[in-house]
């Protein structure tokens, strides 16, 4: 099994239990796949953040296998689920235009593989912007994500471009630290996109081989700051054409149903190609990643486990349906 | 807030409205519509599924009133039960004989509580109350300075450790502190945690066993889906919480987690936060929030911004002037003015029954107000009093005068125009909208 389902299975395993305890007994009291199984399939699904909608598209696909496969009994449904689950999430994985380029592999080797990749495309950096709502989590995760960059050798930059938050900056600089990445600053108030242009131009003439962009925390229906947004999208590619390279939304995963309009309005804004799903350690599940595969076909790129630096996943869509729907312990490692 | 949900119900309702008989399988096929939409609101799986229940006993249980068609009927059932869901009355913030007061914040990382802290000290002075806060955020980076910084912004003092690990004992010197600058409330921001850490909750019972609070606050991300009920639940269990905060409101999350905590915990929400503005927090109306989830609009929470920024006699003048259709762009200019002191332009639209869901689309904003402002500010006293002399030339100089275009001058005088027409026909009615009407 892949690292990504160790550190989930630790890292939800607190309170996962509950969960899974339900499902433990919706698989497990044995019988007939009849209504009544569905429907205690479909309130656990509910409880996950699943979303009526895609909740309704898991059953009636999982429905479907069971006649395919000629399976009548809970205790072989668990599997069904899982199949259900993972299709959907392949799906918005393969449709993610630059899923394969963008996720960093966590195997060994790859992140050597990466470096002189990136070396040989000579002094042009990677730009990595990272956007959310208030409070998901954005400037963890991007500690985290320099510090992945610069444990492959990789000469980071970090661009404080949240110029609104009383004590943003510090918060980052201490991240920025922690990973070992450097980091522009600017004053607090200062125009976003300036920062952030100037951000990219700095991280070229120093050499830098990934730049991540942090920005403020706003509400999609905030239009202004969208509108910033959509600016300093622009701008990064002005400093450096093709830029930015990954634009990542994080998502708290208590989130519920609104991170469909998350996505959907800050995909509209900044080209969001894939999304950090933070916070995952906690006991909720994050099951609208689910219903934001199934709707908008917008990829999950990593998970946030933790509060340390380490604590980031690549997000394997397998191992997360496994995760979800599979008791502790059985996770075949 | 609820605006989705709303939407939704309405669209329900609008089906049943015009059927003369609510049969059992109609109530039952409405209400498999309210619970969808409640599930999408982010209501939890289990209180959406009890709501549903009770209202369908009270509707199938209940007396046909002759005053109502039986959709009206419905959908006063439901509304009736959300507003019991919700609370029915009016929480308040704690306020204790012995002084001072005092708060603690608590909840998950990210749901606001820094901010929130700072909005509460903000709304307590406001009272005409002195508060003092205190950096309990031992953990997350520059939290401390977030939380000064703040401080300033409101001019509320803030008592900050830095470099002390112990967040009990912060909050204990703090107290001291509190009790010898004779402050009238004693608010406690602490580290966002999850419900689930031990260590962490641990900690939050010493700080509360040091501080014994008078009110502990759970605040909590109005995106939060499904998981609102286990983490109310879960603080309430260990610290018997007095309160919840939602914030985030502005945005447009439907907010079904205040069902749920509410539904979960027994915990009364206080106030929702709407904006990023340290002003920026209300009071939560129980009722208020039933109506605008049924699409009625939330009329008291417009009454109370209006009550809280509108000088009453302003409106009243303003009332005499436009039943005597003198109303003209001086008199605009000001109530601009009013109006805007009332938040946002885009909030307090939304707050307007029959507004909210049509406005979604309409791009409004301060800006386009701005503009407006500019040019009526660059017409002359004589031309505001009487635009009906403005002719090319003065319209080209105002245009100039305010970096605007013609065209936008134009526009401005037409739709001014229009309004003057549009008070008229109310005039002739006898009706002026409750928001002009001084109250």
């Amino acid at each position: 099994m892949g690292s990504f389902w160790k550190k989930i299975a630790d890292g939800m395993k607190k309170t996962r239990a509950v969960f899974t305890a339900n499902l433990q007994q919706v698989f497990q009291r044995g019988g007939a796949l009849d209504e009544a199984f569905y429907e205690e399939l479909e309130e656990v699904l509910l409880t996950a953040d699943v979303g009526v909608e895609t909740t309704q598209a898991l059953l009636e696909r999982m429905k479907a296998l069971a006649r395919e496969r000629g399976v009548s009994e809970a205790a072989e449904a668990r599997e069904l689920m899982r199949a259900a689950a993972a299709e959907v999430l392949a799906r918005a994985s393969a449709a993610g235009p630059r899923a394969a380029a963008a996720s960093t592999n966590a195997a060994a080797g790859a992140g050597a593989a990466a470096a002189a990749t990136n070396a040989a495309a000579a002094a042009e950096p990677r730009v990595i912007l990272v956007v959310g709502v208030n409070g998901v989590g954005k400037t963890t995760s991007i500690g985290k994500l320099a510090w992945r960059q610069t444990r492959q050798g990789l000469k980071t930059l970090v661009v404080a471009a949240d110029t609104y938050r009383a004590a943003a900056l510090e918060q980052l600089a201490v991240w920025a630290e922690r990973a070992g990445a450097d980091l522009i600053r600017s004053q607090s108030g200062a125009d976003a996109a300036a920062v952030a242009y100037d951000g990219v131009r700095a991280a070229m003439s120093r050499g830098a081989q990934v730049v991540i962009v942090d920005t403020a925390g706003r509400l999609q229906t905030n239009r202004n700051l969208m509108a910033e947004l959509t600016k300093i999208h622009r701008v990064l590619g002005k400093a450096l054409p093709g830029a930015p390279h990954e634009v990542l939304l994080v998502l708290d995963a208590t989130v519920g149903q609104n991170a469909l309009s998350q996505v959907a309005s800050f995909r509209e804004a900044a080209a969001v190609d894939g999304i950090l799903l933070a916070k995952l350690d906690g006991s909720a599940r994050g099951g609208v990643i689910l219903a934001i595969a199934d709707r908008l076909g917008t990829p999950v790129r990593y998970v946030g486990l933790g509060e340390g630096i380490e604590d980031l996943a690549d997000f394997d869509a397998d191992d997360f349906a496994r995760a979800l729907l599979e008791p502790l312990g059985a996770g075949g490692e | 807030m609820f605006e989705a949900l709303a939407g939704r119900l309405e669209q329900t309702f609008s089906r049943l409205r015009g059927r003369g008989k609510l049969t059992p399988e109609n109530i039952r096929e409405t209400l498999r519509e309210v619970r969808r939409a409640l599930l999408e609101a982010d209501v939890h799986y289990a209180v959406a599924r009890d709501f549903v229940r009770d209202v369908e006993q009270r509707a199938i249980g209940a007396e046909v009133l002759r005053s109502l068609t039986p959709g009206q009927q419905l959908i006063k059932a439901v509304h009736d039960a959300l507003v019991e869901l919700l609370g029915g009355q009016t929480a308040q913030l704690a306020h204790s004989h012995e002084i001072p007061t005092r708060l603690v914040l608590v909840g998950l990382q990210g749901s606001g509580k820094t901010t929130t802290a700072a909005k509460v000290a903000a709304l307590v002075k406001k009272r005409g109350r002195i508060p003092l806060l205190a950096a309990g955020d031992v953990r997350r980076p520059a939290a401390i300075d977030q939380l000064q910084r703040l401080g300033v912004q409101t001019g509320v003092q803030v008592h900050a450790e830095p470099g002390e690990a112990d967040a009990a004992a912060v909050a204990s010197r703090g107290w001291d502190q509190a009790r010898r600058a004779g402050v009238d409330y004693y608010i406690v921001d602490t580290a966002g945690r999850l419900q689930i850490d031990e260590e962490m909750m641990q900690e939050l019972e010493r700080v509360c066993a040091a501080v014994r609070p008078h009110q502990i606050l759970l605040v909590v991300d109005g995106l939060t889906g499904q998981e609102a009920v286990a983490v109310s639940e879960a603080f309430h269990r260990r610290l018997a919480l007095g309160g919840a905060i939602l914030t985030k409101m502005e945005g447009d999350a439907r907010g079904g987690a205040a069902l749920s905590i509410r539904a979960a915990t027994g915990v009364p929400i206080l106030f929702v936060g709407t904006g990023e503005g340290l002003g920026a927090i209300e009071p939560f109306h129980p009722p208020g929030m039933a109506s605008r989830i049924l699409g009625m609009g939330d009329v008291l929470a417009l009454a109370e911004r209006a009550q809280g920024a509108v000088d009453l006699e302003e409106a009243e003048a303003l009332r005499r002037r436009l039943e005597r259709d003198e109303f003209n762009l001086e008199h605009f200019l000001r109530q601009m003015k009013e109006v805007r002191k009332m938040g946002p332009l885009e909030e307090v639209l939304k707050l307007i029954p029959g507004l909210g869901g049509k406005l979604a689309q309409v791009p409004i904003d301060g800006r386009d107000m701005a503009r407006v402002e500019a040019i009526v500010l660059s017409m002359t006293p004589g031309e505001r009093r009487r635009p009906e002399i403005l002719n090319g030339s003065r319209r080209k100089r105002v245009a100039r005068g305010s970096g605007t275009t013609v065209q936008e001058v134009n526009r401005l005088l037409r739709d001014f125009a229009e309004m003057r027409r549009m008070f008229g026909r109310m005039r002739k009615g006898g009706k002026l909208p409750g928001l002009l009407r001084g109250r």
